[in-house]
């Protein structure tokens, strides 16, 4: 299957033209975001940092001070369910336009993707080190009081490679194989 | 253990600093190569160019730049876990305070995440220690030495953990049967979630708590090991294989590798309870030993 190439800021039309199971490979700014960055957005704080056409990463790195400069160590996606509750208004009120994470998302962040035009993004989960080859430089952080996990770092990223399981036309993978996983599992229950 | 307890200079035991600090390196960077294995041989299962195909690519090449490159297999490094084995009459308070002073330079120099974080303010403590970690397990026993094992568990998959009580309406009674489909049931709802292909640690009954930390310590046996119970055996090879043809693969992308091994344990139970505790272990499954003399030097490594 052919890779898609994205550069952030992403319009719109680009992202309405992927679909699951498509290969993606990022190169510009990502900002990373989990926990207690969409929790605080959702209680009606502004974003330090504008979010349109960006793509939020659900993230939480290993980084070292070296000198006056940030190092990324490592830095794989985390489970992204737990911004169900949150993800759906962030795409909405921001104008995010990707979300890249492991483990996959439910409805409200998939009728989210639908409506105003988003995709999310699999990486692979625990593959810190792969995700952090493709990272170049950290240009700067914000909401560094929320300790270092949950602080939103501006990433600059070439060739990042994600996996559309999520897309705009409704579609997700995490869907499909859990219905499939859970027929074939009642098929052979003991 | 508390954060605020006196911590002894490292100068008391600068051998054991340096061993402990070196045994937290290899568990962060280097994936046993048990596991290695497991994680090889899952790929020539699943199709050529297929999504799951491309994850364990993709996981293969982050081991190999892990260990050549000495950093973080996965940026959770997790809970830390030692489980210590020491002779009797051995300090071990004096054991806690020198490696909680390890886990603090090693956090300082990136082999582990700054993962501590207190549960109400959120405040992280910044170096790893604070309230309940890192968490101690102490044994004695009558050797002459003393056993490390450090794992570090991540958060993605300990989320996934799950402990049923049976009998359950849906998964059925208190026997074998009821038992797998439960454990399966745990395989079912940590798709994705958990990084897959995962290793499953299992008790059969023991108290909530207990059963818990059964089954985790369940994921200290290799993974070719064979349980010494036939019966457990036998179920640990079925809900591999069960797992295998639920097509959920890894990182649930659809495939054939679902789980890597199954490690079932049992404790006795009261006649009221009987609980099934399932501990999921991701793949990038972080867990290594090394045997330790009176100095503090390192002897043998495990795993």
């Amino acid at each position: 299957m052919a890779t898609v190439k994205l550069t952030t800021p992403i319009d719109e039309a680009t992202i309405r033209s992927l679909h699951v199971g498509d290969t993606v490979s990022i190169s510009g700014r990502l900002y990373t975001g989990r926990d207690a960055v969409h929790h605080r957005l959702h209680e009606g704080v502004k974003p330090p940092v504008d979010l349109k056409g960006q793509i939020i990463y659900h993230c939480g790195p290993v980084m070292v001070k070296e000198g006056d400069r940030w190092v990324c160590k490592a830095a794989g996606p985390t489970t992204s369910s737990r911004e169900e509750p949150y993800q759906w208004e962030v795409i909405r009120n921001f104008g995010i336009r990707g979300v890249i994470g492991k483990g996959g998302m439910g409805e409200k962040t998939l009728n989210a993707c639908r409506e105003y035009g988003a995709v999310y993004m699999h990486a692979i989960g625990g593959a810190a080190q792969v995700c952090a080859a493709s990272i170049k430089r950290v240009d700067g952080v914000d909401w560094m009081d929320l300790g270092s996990p949950e602080a939103i770092w501006h990433l600059w990223v070439e060739e990042f490679m994600a996996i559309v399981t999520m897309d705009a036309h409704g579609q997700s993978l995490h869907k499909q194989v859990f219905e499939e996983s859970k027929r074939k599992l009642a098929a052979l229950k003991a | 253990m508390t954060a605020s307890a006196p911590i002894r200079d490292i100068s008391a035991q600068p051998a054991l600093f340096q061993t402990i600090l070196e045994l937290i390196r290899r568990t962060s960077t280097q994936l046993p190569d048990d596991v290695v294995r497991a994680v090889t041989a899952a790929r020539k299962e699943e199709a050529e160019g297929s999504n799951a195909d491309v994850a364990l690519n993709v996981i293969g090449c982050n081991i190999g730049l892990a260990r050549e490159n000495s950093l973080p297999l996965c940026q959770d490094t997790g809970t830390i876990l030692f489980y210590v084995h020491t002779p009797v009459g051995y300090d071990q308070i004096e054991f806690e305070e020198i490696a909680t002073q390890a886990v603090r330079e090693a956090t300082k120099v990136g082999y582990l995440r700054q993962n501590s974080v207190d549960s109400i303010t959120g405040k992280n403590t910044g170096d790893n220690t604070g309230p309940g970690s890192p968490v101690f397990h102490f044994m004695q026993w009558r050797k002459p030495h003393v056993e490390v094992k450090l794992m570090l568990k991540g958060g993605g998959c300990e989320n996934m953990n799950a402990q049923y009580s049976l009998p359950h309406p849906d998964l059925g009674g208190r026997d074998l049967k009821g038992v797998e489909n439960a454990i399966l049931d745990a395989v079912l709802q940590a798709q994705g979630q958990g990084c897959g292909p995962g290793i499953l640690g299992v008790c059969i009954g023991g108290d909530r708590a207990t059963g818990y930390s059964y089954a985790k310590e369940q994921l200290l046996r290799t993974m070719d090991d064979t349980n010494d119970d036939p019966l457990l055996a036998d179920l640990e090879s079925r809900v591999v294989d069960k797992a295998n043809q639920s097509g959920i693969g890894p990182m649930g992308f659809g495939g054939r590798t679902t789980l890597l091994a199954c490690k079932i344990g049992k404790q006795n139970r009261l006649p009221a309870s009987f609980f099934v505790s399932v501990a999921y272990m991701c793949w990038a499954y972080r867990r290594r030993g090394v045997t330790v003399d009176m100095a503090g030097n390192a002897g043998e490594w495990l795993y």
